[in-house]
């Protein structure tokens, strides 16, 4: 059973006759049947259309609607540069601005295929999504009171609501042929294809519709494009049919339609998890910059983002890490848990051999650091590697000076301390950033080994939160009991490491390497901008929006 | 896989002093002789308030009777409190407040000076007990407070002081003058 009834045949003329596309008309009359939609368009293939009206129930209205597309269609052959932005005709809807008709038509699916193409992308799912200029929203708007007024409210039984979505309609229209245009290189992996299309920026004539809002409501030309649009769509939803008087109904013949502003491809994110040793006392956790000048060349993240960016082809990355260390402190033992966020990674899948091999990349690449247990890891274990940070306990070797000559003896006290509470004022070194308060920290157990008359290695098992460095020079006297009064002469810290994961978590230990088992969506973004000529709305006209709106303005100010 | 970055333990490496910390001087503080003050300040900015060795409490094996970070009747430095990481509240020295007064046994009195702009976030407490700890590690253990200059001047705080060079420089002039004056 098709859609269109007899009763909506007033409708679709009054539609026709006012300029709007034949998928337009099936929007304004709330069809919900999305293989309609995906029927040629006007100027593809006049077969298909043929074929269309001759299923139909109702030839006669259908066929008045296809005649009309055909003239527009003829119309427009005569400019038919697929290449640059399709030049204004009279056939071009005066609701859609052409989005249901240049840009559902074989030609632009290509043209996204192309582009996706092009970046060479791996991906199982797809979603299209678009941004639209805001006009379209009071060209919409405009016709529906045109069609509403004209039937004098008999026919039109349905609410403003009902009327399908522009964006649902261009889904609908393109997303198949999209997919086919995909079909070679990526059909068979995708398990689905969803379309919802973004174009970013707002129309000129939007623009002008919106300054003289700003001079009442004092926002300011600062807002966003998103802004904008959200005010529009806002505005024309409850602006009563006499507040819209001062705009055409129904709206003015386009002199020129949208045209794409950009066509973007994102991959979400992958996360790769590891943990890292760190073998070098000169090398930092993240980059290290102060004052816009390096103070280290390289550092733990980027030695590992380097290989990790360029296998994924990612654009860019961000890391963390349970917990971090000093620059001059190694980390030992199974290593530091970390997790790397690769950015609109080009490739996702790879296999568990695939992620062996980076990891030797990484290993072979720089002796200052080594990772291991690489993998694919989803999003939620980023939420697990975090909890190893309030590990109760912390291991550390520390290698110390004492003032005066020692023998095996005089250290051997240490090894019977157990479970000693310090008072440790915040550290000098991190006062600047951190609040003046004495802390309590618990040493659970020392171990001390003689190396020479001055100096020994103290390994300590303590509460997480202990400054070790401080225990060991006193910082001042500021923490107390610290190794300088327990040895009765002064001692000071010469190098230290941090054991990490030898009692830790094994958070990601599980996973399966080599493939992500979060959803992989890629997005197409589409970005269509309207900058034509057509009629525009004129500031004086648009003032009666904001008169009636200031209330519900406010809550945007 | 190790990374060899031995270190030389045969000759005591830098303190912590010598690793962390810039010493900034001031001779003669407020035109008394020899009323030497050192700052050392940290890599990330805070200052700590010290005496110099050659400060007149250091030498001839004087005692300390008495030291008293009450300045006046209504301000004592021991009331001051910082809260937050911006250490609210602390009070604010300019480059002569007096932080201290210091009574040796030999009934002389000292006032040790902040010798430079800052918030004070912390008075030493720890040599109210012990009195010894000012004498005997008085760069370390008994510095007498924690000073945190404002950002913007803590490239500055070099500028009213001297360097290390500097006040050696004073200090050994200092000494030719005696002896060649004997009396």
């Amino acid at each position: 059973m098709l859609p269109l009834k007899e009763k909506d045949k007033p409708v679709v003329q009054k539609l026709l006759s006012s300029g709007c596309c034949a998928r337009c008309v099936l929007r304004f009359c709330c069809v919900l049947v999305q293989s309609l939609y995906r029927q040629p368009g006007e100027d593809e293939s006049e077969e298909g259309t043929r074929t269309a009206t001759e299923q139909s129930d109702d030839p006669p209205k259908k066929r008045m609607k296809l005649d009309d597309g055909l003239k527009g269609s003829e119309a427009s052959a005569g400019s038919g540069d697929a290449e640059a932005p399709p030049a204004p005709a009279l056939s071009h809807c005066v609701v859609c601005l052409g989005v249901l008709q240049e840009y559902c038509s074989r030609d632009h699916a290509r043209k996204v295929a192309e582009a996706v193409k092009t970046e060479d992308y791996h991906f199982e799912t797809i979603l299209l999504s678009v941004s639209l200029p805001a006009q379209l929203c009071v060209r919409e708007h405009s016709c529906w009171l045109h069609v509403k007024k004209e039937m004098r409210e008999k026919v039109m039984t349905r609410v403003k609501d009902d009327i399908v979505p522009l964006k649902e309609a261009f889904k609908w229209s393109v997303q198949g042929l999209i997919a086919t245009e995909l079909g070679e290189s990526f059909w068979r992996e995708s398990r689905c294809i969803e379309e919802s299309i973004i174009f970013p920026t707002l129309s000129s004539d939007c623009l002008l519709l919106v300054p003289s809002w700003f001079r009442c409501i004092s926002i300011g030309p600062q807002c966003s494009d998103v802004f904008l649009l959200v005010h529009n769509v806002e505005i024309v939803s409850y602006c009563p049919p006499h507040g819209f008087r001062h705009y055409p109904t129904p709206p003015g013949r386009p002199t020129s339609i949208c045209t794409s502003q950009a066509i973007q491809c994102l991959h979400t994110s992958i996360y790769v998890a590891g943990r890292y040793n760190k073998y070098s006392r000169s090398l930092s956790q993240t980059p290290w910059i102060i004052d816009g000048r390096r103070m280290m060349e390289s550092s733990v993240e980027e030695l590992i983002a380097e290989p990790l960016a360029s296998s994924f082809r990612s654009k860019g990355f961000n890391f963390s890490s349970s917990g971090r260390e000093d620059v001059d402190v190694r980390t030992l033992g199974k290593g530091r848990p970390f997790a790397m966020e690769m950015l609109n990674p080009h490739r996702y899948r790879f296999t568990k051999m695939e992620m062996k091999k980076i990891q030797e990349t990484i290993n072979t690449s720089s002796d200052k650091i080594a990772v291991r247990d690489l993998q694919i890891v989803t999003r939620e274990c980023m939420g697990h590697m975090k909890e190893g940070e309030e590990e109760k306990t912390k291991s550390y070797t520390a290698l110390v000076w004492t003032q005066k000559p020692i023998e095996k003896d005089d250290i051997i006290f240490l090894d019977d301390i157990k479970e000693l509470t310090l008072d440790q004022k915040t550290p000098l070194r991190v006062l600047h950033r951190r609040a003046l308060a004495v802390r309590q920290r618990v040493i659970h157990s020392m171990n001390a080994s003689f190396r020479d008359p001055h100096h020994f290695y103290l390994r300590l098992k303590t509460q997480a939160g202990t400054y070790i460095k401080e225990f060991v020079h006193g910082d001042f006297g500021r923490t107390k009991p610290n190794l300088c009064q327990l040895l009765k002469m002064d001692t000071d810290i010469l190098e230290l490491d941090v054991e990490v994961g030898n009692c830790g978590t094994s958070y990601f230990q599980k996973g399966n390497p080599g493939k992500s088992t979060g959803s992989m969506t890629r997005i197409v973004q589409l970005g269509l901008d309207f900058s034509g000529d057509f009629p525009r709305l004129d500031v004086e006209n648009v003032i009666f929006f904001f008169s009636f709106q200031k209330t519900r303005l406010k809550q945007y100010t | 896989m190790d990374c060899k970055e031995e270190i030389d333990l045969s000759a005591p490496g830098p303190s912590v002093i010598e690793r962390y910390f810039t010493r900034w001087y001031k001779a003669d503080v407020k035109g008394q002789a020899c009323e030497d003050h050192c700052i050392l300040q940290h890599s990330n900015r805070l200052c700590v308030l010290t005496l110099a060795e050659t400060h007149p409490i250091l030498q001839d094996g004087r005692t300390i009777k008495n030291i008293n970070y009450k300045i006046s009747n209504g301000c004592s430095r021991l009331n001051n409190k910082v809260a937050g990481k911006s250490k609210r509240g602390g009070q604010f020295l300019t480059e002569f407040a007096p932080v201290c007064r210091i009574t040796c046994t030999d009934e002389t009195e000292y006032t040790i000076y902040s010798c430079m702009r800052g918030r004070l976030l912390e008075v030493n407490e720890d040599i109210l007990i012990n009195t010894s700890l000012l004498l005997k590690k008085p760069s370390t253990d008994g510095y007498i407070a924690v000073i945190l200059p404002k950002f913007e001047e803590s490239k500055l705080v070099g500028e009213n002081l001297l360097s290390r060079e500097d006040f050696e420089a004073v200090v050994s002039k200092r000494a030719a003058d005696v002896q060649a004056q004997p009396s």
